[in-house]
């Protein structure tokens, strides 16, 4: 609507997940470079580290709460807080402003940044307005819906509907693609069996779909899945959704061997 | 019931390597998932009334004692007895109590997933009573000498051939494995039962405070024959069932059997309200209301009140990819799923129930159709920080949280361990971009590759490019 | 302390208050004495009698239109005939006088375990679900639901309401509380608990029929 020149970009604050952070910094440029395409300024504070889902789901409270004021610290200067995982955003949302609950000042901050952090995919399209990216990726993907992702943060048709318009890709979408793949933080090495059951029940539904790309929005589950494919000696590629989005789905997939130089 | 819980990772993995088992769960899918999915895209009012019967239930909750006396004085004033029970030995005392009293010598039931928690099967046939299941999924596990493995189809784990063996084992007539016969042939043999059992025990789903009425809906019939037909009917009830009126009463009728079997309805909605009158016919003579709260008033008031809000329906197990994946023995106690990890633990104590919360991605969707909108992840990640507060993490888990924490609560020291780590996982990979096993691994590896990072960290590599702050 | 005190006074000590006070008691017992109403399901229909019909046989019950009370006999006996059951039958005395055909054994008690054909009178139809309202009584014996392998119910259309609320209403103006039984009955008796696959009979009437009357 309005390119008032005086109206500023907005200050986007990147998220970069622990998971994200050391196995896949090619998620974390598209992110970034999404985000700039769209009008946006992106800063990575050095200062961040974990939003302490860990401790939060394992039962160590005061951990989370500590990190979580670390972050709270890190990004509350931000217009936004964005990262390329429904799940790390999704615990900045809803689960900040709960931790401090009997913390009056925290949890005014908590809320605050809660109110302003995005999963990146739906921050593009429903806070952007971004319709259309421009890159181009070659073969058929099926999508996996992230838990968090889906039934946290609202994200289901923003990644279809920007994947829609990637030149050269099709989706088929997989049955039960709303079903947690099994990955689940500490529970795919807590209980493993259980865990590569629900791995194998998702990739047999992706691969009735005859795709030769897995994408998904959530590094954890996607290093799962792409973990249990090169085991078992599957050529489908995983990616994060951003990857091909932001054009940078050119380097190896996950698990997959760098090329020669 | 016996209480397997403490076993439940190695049941968990038997589970996962029972074929049959595999089979039967493979049939959840159509028969529950996706009639429910329909049933609920059918009824555009369907949200709303999750809405308000969640607000009822609340409602209830907040005024427990008063609803309780109105119930109770209604039940009395038709001529019925209500016992409250502190626990499942009061509860199994009292029933006890009645079926001498009637000098009862065959007794059947409905299903009642409240009598599995006072094991009061066992206590009757202890004391020397035929105790005959008869709904027809209770028979079968009945005969099977197993215990429900769901709470609204107990005998889900079970194929038709399993059936047929267990009823050619037990009723002495030729094998049959065509389905139609096997149901007439229960008919017929449970028909019997039900006219010479001189006590019925059923369930009760709902307890109205404005009639003093107890509520059961089921498809089979077996319950209304059940209460109908014997002397003397014993309702067994949680504390936390009871609603005010019967308009209340229509919100849930409206999401119990969607949620539960994606059924518009079920084919029996059944109101009972004490014994038979001057001038019936039938029914029966006595009339007893057994209310147990065995735990439920401690939730009272804690963190976990939502949990009193289920109606058991089943419909968290049914869209549980754990429960999918284990079926409901491995939880190795009354209530599986998401529902029972929840329940259990409160119930029987944190000891021996550590892994029901545990076993849980917590990827959120019991709580997208659970009727009664319980925060479920939220109660199972609030019982892991009980157990983390009563030590009960194991060692390991907690040294690396511990770990983490200190290492994470420091940003220089986290980012250069991280640039470490990934330099020393890439160097493993070897330019395969893959590991094929861990020093160390806490269980990755053991079905899985670990995706090998590339060597280098997402921010040192930002630094270097855009020296941003 | 019994159990009951013991219970009550865990509930209210969870609840952190004493027992409720006189005007919170009255509060929620004017809730009870004029329930409020819910959201429900839309039944905008201007054919009740085919929305009924076409729900309640959407469970595989069936439905038949007649125009007297004089034609049940005939209608009964054309299904009997048409299932081959034999020519007796457990009939409620809230039908009042009807006139069998000849051959016809007619038994107003309790149904006994070889009765394979009931005949009952609805109290109410309910047009959202399909479903029939039975109340027990000397006059509509509560075995003619359950026992018989076939039943026949007989509803008036006047007595063909919108929703449950609707039968309510109805059963507060009659003034009498509960009967000691209620049953909504949606369609023949059936099970899903041999591999999840719907079998009908499962203990209740194999067959249900419904004659509309009106």
């Amino acid at each position: 609507m309005s390119d008032t020149p005086t109206k500023p970009r907005p200050r986007v604050g990147l998220f970069a997940t622990c998971v994200m952070n050391a196995f896949r910094p090619s998620i974390g440029f598209a992110s970034a470079k999404l985000l700039e395409d769209a009008g946006c300024h992106v800063s990575v504070p050095a200062a961040q580290t974990c939003c302490g889902q860990p401790g939060l789901n394992s039962g160590d409270e005061d951990s989370a709460l500590a990190l979580a004021k670390q972050v709270i610290e890190a990004f509350e200067e931000f217009d936004y807080v964005v990262g390329p995982s429904g799940s790390c955003m999704a615990t900045i949302r809803h689960d900040y402003p709960n931790l401090f609950a009997d913390m009056a000042d925290w949890r005014k901050r908590a809320e605050a940044l809660a109110a302003k952090s995005y999963e990146l995919l739906s921050f593009l399209t429903d806070v952007m307005g971004v319709t259309e990216v421009d890159a181009e990726y070659h073969g058929t993907i099926t999508y996996h819906d992230s838990c968090s992702g889906l039934r946290s943060m609202g994200v289901k048709g923003q990644p279809r509907q920007l994947l829609g318009t990637v030149k050269g890709l099709t989706i088929k979408e997989m049955e039960d693609t709303d079903v947690c793949c099994g990955f689940g933080g500490t529970f795919c090495v807590k209980y493993p069996e259980i865990s590569e059951k629900m791995a194998d029940d998702k990739l047999a539904n992706a691969a009735a779909t005859g795709a030769d790309t897995l994408l998904g929005g959530d590094l954890g589950c996607l290093l799962h899945l792409a973990g249990r494919l090169r085991r078992k000696g599957s050529p489908v590629k995983v990616y994060h959704t951003a990857e091909v989005l932001a054009g940078l789905a050119d380097g190896p997939s996950l698990g997959e061997a760098p090329k020669e130089a | 019931m016996e209480f397997r819980s403490p076993e439940f990772k190695t049941r968990a993995v038997h589970a996962l390597h029972d074929a049959n088992l595999q089979k039967a769960l493979s049939n959840t899918k159509a028969g529950f998932v996706v009639k429910r999915a329909q049933a609920a895209a059918e009824m555009p009012e369907f949200e709303a009334l999750r809405d308000t019967a969640a607000e009822i239930k609340n409602h209830v909750l907040a005024n427990l004692d008063h609803y309780l006396e109105k119930y109770e004085a209604a039940v009395t004033a038709a001529g019925g007895h209500v016992h409250y029970a502190t626990d499942a030995e009061d509860a199994r005392r009292i029933i006890l109590g009645i079926c001498k009293k009637a000098n009862a010598k065959r007794i059947t039931k409905g299903k009642s997933m409240v009598s599995e928690e006072m094991s009061l099967n066992e206590a009757l046939i202890g004391e020397g009573y035929e105790v005959v299941e008869t709904d027809l999924g209770e028979y079968i596990i009945q005969l099977a000498d197993e215990p429900p493995s769901h709470i609204i189809a107990p005998a889900i784990h079970k194929t038709k051939d399993q059936v047929a063996d267990l009823f050619a084992a037990a009723h002495n007539k030729p094998r049959k494995t065509d389905r139609a016969a096997l149901v007439a042939e229960a008919r017929e043999v449970l028909r019997e039962k039900y006219f010479t059992a001189e006590v019925g025990i059923t369930g009760g789903n709902f307890l109205v405070a404005e009639t003093g009425s107890s509520v059961i809906v089921t498809n089979e019939g077996n319950g209304d024959l059940t209460q109908t037909l014997a002397k003397v009917h014993i309702v067994t009830s949680g504390i936390e069932r009871v609603i005010p009126t019967l308009d209340d009463l229509s919100v849930f009728l409206r999401i119990l059997a969607r949620s539960a079997t994606g059924q518009e309805t079920e084919s029996y909605t059944t109101f009972s309200t004490g014994p038979r009158r001057p001038g019936d016919i039938d029914g029966p003579e006595e009339y007893h209301v057994v209310l147990l709260d065995n735990g439920r008033s401690k939730m009272l008031g804690s963190r976990f009140q939502d949990m009193l809000r289920c109606i058991r329906c089943g419909a968290c197990m049914n869209h549980c990819p754990v429960y999918g994946s284990i079926g409901g023995h491995a939880y190795g106690w009354v209530y599986p799923g998401p529902m029972g990890s929840v329940l259990t633990p409160l119930i029987k104590g944190m000891d021996g129930t550590y892994d029901l919360p545990n076993a849980c991605t917590l990827n959120g969707r019991c709580q997208s159709v659970c009727p009664v909108r319980i925060p479920l992840p939220d109660l199972l990640r609030e019982i892991r920080h009980q157990q983390f507060r009563k030590d009960m993490t194991p060692k390991r888990q907690k040294q690396a949280l511990k770990l983490w924490r200190y290492v994470a609560e420091r940003p220089k020291l986290y980012h250069f361990a991280e640039r470490i780590g990934v330099r020393i996982l890439a160097s493993m990979a070897n330019g395969k971009g893959k590991l094929r096993s861990l020093p160390f691994d806490p269980g990755w590896t053991g079905a899985r590759d670990l995706p090998a990072p590339t060597g280098r960290t997402f921010l040192e590599l930002w630094q270097a490019k855009r020296g941003d702050k | 302390m019994s159990s009951r005190d013991t219970i009550f006074k865990a509930i209210r000590q969870g609840l952190g208050r004493g027992p409720l006070d006189d005007a919170a008691r009255a509060k929620l017992d004017a809730r009870i004495a004029e329930p409020p109403q819910h959201i429900r399901a839309t039944v905008d229909d201007a054919d009740l009698v085919a929305r009924f019909a076409q729900r309640f046989e959407s469970r595989s019950g069936t439905t038949e239109r007649i125009a007297s009370l004089a034609d049940v006999p005939a209608a009964v006996a054309a299904l009997a005939e048409s299932y081959a059951i034999a020519p007796s039958a457990v009939v409620g005395t809230a039908l009042g006088e009807l006139a069998w055909p000849e051959g016809w054994q007619i038994d107003h008690g309790a149904a006994t375990i070889d009765v394979m054909l009931g005949v009952s009178l609805a109290w109410r139809g309910i047009a959202e679900t399909g479903s029939i309202l039975m109340l027990s009584g000397p006059e509509r014996p509560i075995t003619h639901n359950f026992v018989p392998e076939t039943h026949v119910v007989v509803l008036p259309v006047e007595h063909l309401v919108r929703h449950y609320e609707d039968c309510w209403v109805a059963l507060r103006e009659a003034g009498q509380g509960a009967p000691r039984a209620m049953n909504f009955i949606s369609g023949p008796s059936r099970t899903g608990d041999v591999e999840q696959t719907i079998e009908l009979g499962a203990h209740g009437p194999r067959r249900m029929h419904v004659l509309i009357l009106g």
